[in-house]
């Protein structure tokens, strides 16, 4: 059987979990061959409301293109925590904002804390890079792509002036969750 | 050489699949969730000498393609149910005109505006009985992205061989949904040019079935010139009430699909030759059946999965025998009881035909499938 992998990114509109969610598909399927299908809900908002992005990866092509049971799951606010930090799989990974998410969802799953804006603003000194500093953050955690084709999916999508801060936020991302991993 | 391959949106997928068929027109007014077929072409069009056209709303926009296509052009426009309720006048004016044109329909809720960002496919009897009088009806429903760009070429193919208007109807789910896309290189597909006429501007008329069931349509600015009427109409092209003519008229513009169905039909089958219950089901729908199949079929239930892509005109022969094999057709949409009345009609109490629905933004997903397939066994 088909290895079947689910990813949940959800925070508030706006907040760029959406390409988070592409650019984890496009190093899927793109840099890596994989089969990858990225979807979103999210309401008529242009920005706040809480957001969703979903991505499937797999070996062999994917059917239902949504979460059946996720397999790991980020939240950037409460709101989201609230909404979307269910359907995790037994023994699955939920890694929130913890200056945001203060009621931490329950469940048989293993929850990681990480200030994902605050590192972003702090570190980098550009919060708007939060969504790329929680991208390499999910990779770390899941290994479901190479560190190397995440970053590359991330220098194919920004433009040329923000290379180096994404490359930045993407490596702080990684190389904090691999540090609190262990 | 690799083909090009890109992670797209369905809706992008849809723009540059009209751009492989040689769309050079696009008349539109956008509405969520069809809004990217109109961004993409409002940027590939004009650098392809094409036309891009935002209206006053949707009924200018659905008269504009039909007179862009008049002149000769491929022409498009993209929509969701409420924009396709407001364009059925001209639809009907498109099917009596013999007009080809490409309407996608990305499918939300309804009725009226409904859910604009939820998915539906609640579209699917409209997209048959949407214009009023009889006539005949084209409707595909890819389910993938790949798919998006293969039958949207199709479409215009449709279009043009059978000069009629053709709907793609896809959901919100698949218009949305980003995947990996291997771009075909020209020649991979089947592109249709329209039929020129072979007789001068003096001898030629619009209408003329003499020699087929298909007359050839003219450009204007062609040096040919003929009338155009949403009237019931002579070989001319001028309006008439003779009553032979107008029978002819109608009884030929519905001959002229129901005619060529093997050549207009398409459909996939998923494990369907020794299945006891087969699910029936298009669009995004059709993907949580196969993951359904998958699981019953680990449980050791025989289940099969009959995927329409072309769903109108309706394809009666292959459910037909389907119902003949099997226990149980269960037909899953997201809409609250439509193609189903279709698949009871031509099961004639064969086989149990029953239904499962969802109305509430979200999608059907394998569980609910799973679950309805078991109360039929």
């Amino acid at each position: 059987m088909a290895k079947r992998y689910e990813l949940r990114f959800s925070g508030a509109g706006g907040q760029g979990l959406i390409t988070a969610g592409i650019i984890l598909a496009e190093a899927a399927s793109i840099v890596e061959s994989k089969y990858a299908a990225q979807s979103q809900s999210y309401g008529p908002e242009a920005r706040g409301g809480a957001s969703k992005s979903e991505v499937i990866i797999s070996d062999s092509p994917i059917d239902y293109p949504k979460a059946t049971i996720v397999d790991a799951c980020l939240a950037m606010t409460q709101e989201a925590a609230d909404k979307y930090a269910n359907g995790i799989k037994d023994g699955g990974l939920l890694l929130i904002d913890d200056d945001f998410v203060k009621r931490v969802p329950e469940g048989n799953f293993k929850v990681l804390k990480m200030p994902i804006t605050r590192t972003a603003k702090e570190e980098i000194g550009r919060e708007i890079v939060a969504n790329v500093v929680a991208l390499g953050a999910m990779i770390a955690l899941t290994d479901v792509v190479k560190r190397e084709s995440g970053e590359k999916a991330v220098l194919a999508k920004v433009p040329e002036a923000f290379l180096d801060l994404n490359k930045k936020a993407y490596n702080l991302g990684y190389d904090k969750i691999k540090t609190l991993m262990n | 050489m690799a083909k090009k391959v890109a992670l797209l949106q369905g809706n992008e997928a849809c723009a540059l699949g009209a751009l492989y068929a040689g769309c050079d027109f696009f008349g539109g007014y956008p509405i969520t969730p069809s809004t990217e077929v109109a961004e993409v072409l409002s940027n590939e069009l004009p650098k392809n000498g094409g036309k891009f056209i935002q209206m006053e709303d949707e009924i200018g926009a659905m008269a504009s393609v039909i007179g862009a296509s008049l002149t000769g052009a491929k022409a498009l426009t993209a929509t969701s149910g409420p924009g396709v309720s407001l364009k059925q006048e001209l639809i009907g004016y498109a099917c009596i005109a013999e007009t080809p044109c490409v309407i996608i329909n990305v499918m939300r809720g309804g009725p009226s505006t409904g859910m604009p960002t939820g998915p539906g496919q609640s579209d699917v009897m409209q997209a048959m009985w949407g214009t009023h009088g009889d006539h005949a009806a084209i409707a595909l429903t890819p389910a993938s992205c790949q798919e998006i760009f293969e039958e949207t070429v199709r479409a215009f193919n449709l279009a043009e061989k059978y000069r009629m208007p053709v709907q793609v109807l896809y959901d919100e789910i698949v218009g949305h949904m980003r995947e990996r896309i291997e771009f075909p290189e020209p020649g991979d597909l089947e592109v249709v040019d329209r039929e020129a006429p072979s007789v001068s501007p003096e001898e030629y008329k619009p209408y003329d079935s003499t020699k087929g069931q298909i007359p050839p349509l003219a450009a204007f600015g062609s040096g040919y010139k003929f009338h155009v009427t949403g009237l019931n109409k002579a070989a001319d092209g001028f309006p008439t009430t003779k009553a032979e003519l107008v029978d002819a008229e109608e009884r030929r513009q519905i001959a002229k699909v129901m005619d060529n169905i093997a050549d207009i039909e398409s459909y996939e089958e998923y494990l369907i030759d020794d299945a006891d219950v087969v699910i029936w089901a298009f669009g995004s729908t059709s993907r949580s059946a196969r993951y359904a199949v998958n699981e019953l079929r680990k449980e050791g239930i025989k289940a099969g999965l009959f995927r329409p892509i072309t769903l109108w005109p309706f394809p009666a022969k292959r459910t037909a025998e389907l119902a003949e094999q099997c226990k149980g057709i269960v037909v899953a949409e997201m809409n609250l009881g439509q193609m189903v009345y279709e698949v009871e009609r031509v099961a004639q109490g064969k086989c149990v035909v029953v239904h499962e629905g969802r109305v509430d933004g979200e999608p059907i997903n394998p569980g609910q499938i799973m679950n309805k397939v078991k109360e039929v066994i």
